[in-house]
């Protein structure tokens, strides 16, 4: 297991690819804002775990897996839907639950999927998923298709049986899945260290994975990671483990009372912000000017203005297709 | 007697018991710390420690597995899944271990653990996290099931639960929780498992629910006897194993109709084994066939309009009890 920090300044990515990271992580950040206050309006509904605080971890991440390689999220999965190009005016209409939504109004938040662009769903089961992966490892594979899994989680899969099953697996199999651990220290109101007694790459580790450690809150580093993660899969040498260490800003999901945290904990880790570590780089990087940043933001607050609007204007599903999609017929496309 | 929600209720009888009996102690996914998922367990970690309610990371069926050895070694632990939905998880144990140690053992092991969660849709979660499966849970040979209505009920339900030597799988429509009632404080009030209820009298027709499913039987009731004149008896089952068929029984050969309500899937439901015995025991009472009102026969979908469609409603239950009417 190795540890590393990248810093901005020693990254060989591009203003262009570094302008794009910073404008995905402002769009998310301004989608999961927007989304909070839809929910405390009851047009949103159900639960729903926002992402801010996390958007490095699906934007460094997103950006190193080619067209033809898959996803498998959990259920904060927003993020990862707009990082890996799904339309936001669709991710939105699915939180409307309208019938133009990725899911048709039937999955919700939690529930996200775009096989088009490779994006195979959010899971609501923790590490539900993680055995889905190495499955899709097992078809890239015999299909010869060399597609890479891209399987994010949080840091409370670690507990679940299904977590190990699939490491293990996946090393005995030699899948090309790079296992992403979202590690915001906290699976809901449990911190972490008091739900493992080790250390999540070393759990990697001890099933013979490739592992690292990164900060969650550094866009390129993330991504660096994932990109070296993707290139072993991809060469046929099977999964990789990433450990992102990163931190939520808002409660697990709506409803949470938040009693488990001090205020001072998320003030700290705003210091951090990836948003803000990319912005002021760049912009001493003489790659990035005030005005450049002013045209960002209302680029953003229009794209979720414009979903927000598409979503309200969108059909509901009418209540005889209910029994939709319950069994696929021949007939079926 | 004190007026309280049955999440409230809940936490009195598990505070109770626990100042009753040391050897209880509680444990799962953020009941402590966070206070529990739907606030029940809230400050009973603050008053009884951490040794008594403990935080557990994320792994339902491990967490069982340890409830059902602390049982074996002499503890009475309870165990919360936070959701119904997640106890699929720890299915294994539950049906395995729990349901089947006494009677492989030949008596020898017995397992007295309460196995609490949330169940029921109706809250937009969508199809992972929306299951009713009180009707699953009943078909294992070895466990009781529990599914109280109300906040009285609730409390002395779970105090039952925990002077009993067996697996108690004890499940909580998550829509009851707010519904507030009045609660004897006696420690030793206790509800017998297996005695319905009969939430109110009539004599046209039986109307049998359980846990969430009791309250669409009652409005429809109201509105029989506001709208058509009709007199429903309702029958609140209140536990699923043991079960009360008596109550139910001689509540038919009454009002010779039965109609059965709950938010599980009607194929292969408990609804159908209770109108086998209602077939079997009133079949010459009956003036018609048995009716069942459940869940549509899809997933539940986020949607709230679908999943207003697909949830049993108590015009749903109306329709069933006219369509008795209907010569
Ligand atoms: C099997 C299972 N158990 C419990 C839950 C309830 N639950 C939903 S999210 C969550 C915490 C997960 O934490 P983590 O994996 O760290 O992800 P994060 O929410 O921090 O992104 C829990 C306990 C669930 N969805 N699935
Ligand atoms: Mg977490």
């Amino acid at each position: 297991m190795t540890t590393e920090t990248t810093s901005p300044a020693g990254t060989s990515l591009g203003a262009e690819q570094l302008g794009k990271f910073l404008y995905e992580m402002m769009l998310i950040r301004r989608f999961e804002e927007k989304c909070g206050e839809l929910y405390t309006k009851g047009k949103i509904r159900g639960f729903l775990h926002l992402y801010t605080g996390q958007e490095a971890c699906a934007v460094g991440s997103m950006a190193a897996l080619e067209e033809r390689d898959k996803i498998v999220t959990h259920y904060r999965d927003h993020g990862h839907a707009l990082a890996r190009g799904l339309d936001p005016d669709r991710v939105m209409a699915e939180l409307f639950g309208k019938a133009t939504g990725v899911s048709g109004g039937r999955g919700g938040s939690m529930h996200l999927y775009d096989v088009s662009k490779g994006f195979l769903g959010g899971y609501a089961i923790v590490a539900a998923h993680l055995p889905l992966a190495v499955g899709l490892g097992m078809a890239s594979n015999m299909k010869k298709e060399g597609f890479v899994t891209l399987c994010v989680f949080g840091d409370g899969s670690v507990g679940e049986g299904e977590f190990h099953e699939a490491l293990n697996l996946s090393v005995l199999w030699n899948t090309p899945t790079t296992f992403f651990c979202e590690n915001n220290l906290y699976g809901m109101g449990v911190p972490f260290h008091a739900s493992l007694s080790t250390d999540i790459p070393k759990l990697a580790a001890a099933y013979n994975m490739p592992a690292v450690s990164v900060d969650g809150m550094d866009v390129i580093a993330v991504h660096e990671a994932t990109r070296k993660a993707v290139e072993h899969a991809r060469s046929g040498k099977g999964p990789y483990f990433i450990e992102a260490m990163t931190y939520r800003y808002r409660g697990h999901s709506m409803s949470d009372p938040e009693l488990y945290r001090l205020k001072d904990e998320i003030e700290e880790y705003r210091q951090r912000d990836a948003i803000e570590r990319l912005k002021t780089h760049l912009m001493e990087a003489g790659q990035l000017d005030e005005a450049r940043y002013q045209e960002l933001i209302a680029r953003v607050e229009q794209v979720v203005d414009e979903a927000v609007e598409f979503s309200e204007q969108s059909p509901q599903p009418g209540i005889d297709t209910l029994y939709d999609h319950l069994y696929k017929e021949p007939s079926d496309g | 007697m004190a007026e309280m929600r049955m999440r409230e209720a809940l936490r009195e009888a598990l505070r109770e018991e626990m100042l009753r009996d040391e050897t209880i102690f509680l444990m799962g996914e953020d009941i402590g710390l966070y206070g529990g998922s739907y606030a029940v367990t809230k400050g009973l970690l603050e008053e009884f420690g951490e040794a008594r309610v403990i935080d557990t990371p994320i792994a339902e069926s491990g967490i069982v597995g340890a409830g059902i050895g602390a049982a074996m070694g002499g503890l009475r632990p309870m165990v919360e899944l936070m959701t119904i939905n997640f106890s699929f998880l720890a299915l294994d144990q539950i049906v395995n271990s729990a349901a089947k140690l006494y009677h492989m053992s030949n008596g020898q092991i017995n397992v007295p653990l309460v196995i609490r969660m949330a169940s029921g849709g109706g809250s937009q979660l969508a199809a992972t996290h929306s299951h009713s499966l009180e009707g699953l849970y009943a078909h294992f040979p070895g466990l009781k099931v529990v599914c109280p209505s109300n906040a009285a009920d609730a409390k002395g339900l779970l105090k039952r639960a925990f002077r009993d030597d067996n697996t108690v799988i004890f499940i909580e429509h998550t829509a009851n929780y707010a519904i507030k009632g009045e609660v004897p404080d006696d420690p030793d009030f206790l509800i017998e498992f297996g005695v319905a209820n009969i939430l109110r009298e009539g004599t046209d027709v039986t109307i049998v629910g359980y846990g969430g499913s009791v309250h669409q039987a009652t409005r429809a009731a109201t509105l029989l006897e506001e709208q058509e004149e009709i007199s429903a008896e309702v029958i609140d089952l209140r536990t699923l194993r043991p079960l009360d068929m008596d109550t139910v029984i001689a509540s038919v050969k009454k009002t010779n109709r039965c109609v059965i309500v709950e938010d599980a899937w009607r194929f292969g439901g408990f609804g159908g084994e209770l109108a086998a015995q209602v077939m079997e025991h009133a079949f010459d009472w009956l003036d018609a066939p048995v009716a069942r009102v459940a869940c549509k026969d899809v997933p539940l979908p986020y949607n709230r309009n679908l999943e207003f469609a697909a949830l049993p409603s108590e015009e749903d239950v109306v329709d069933a009890v006219l369509g008795m009417f209907k010569e």
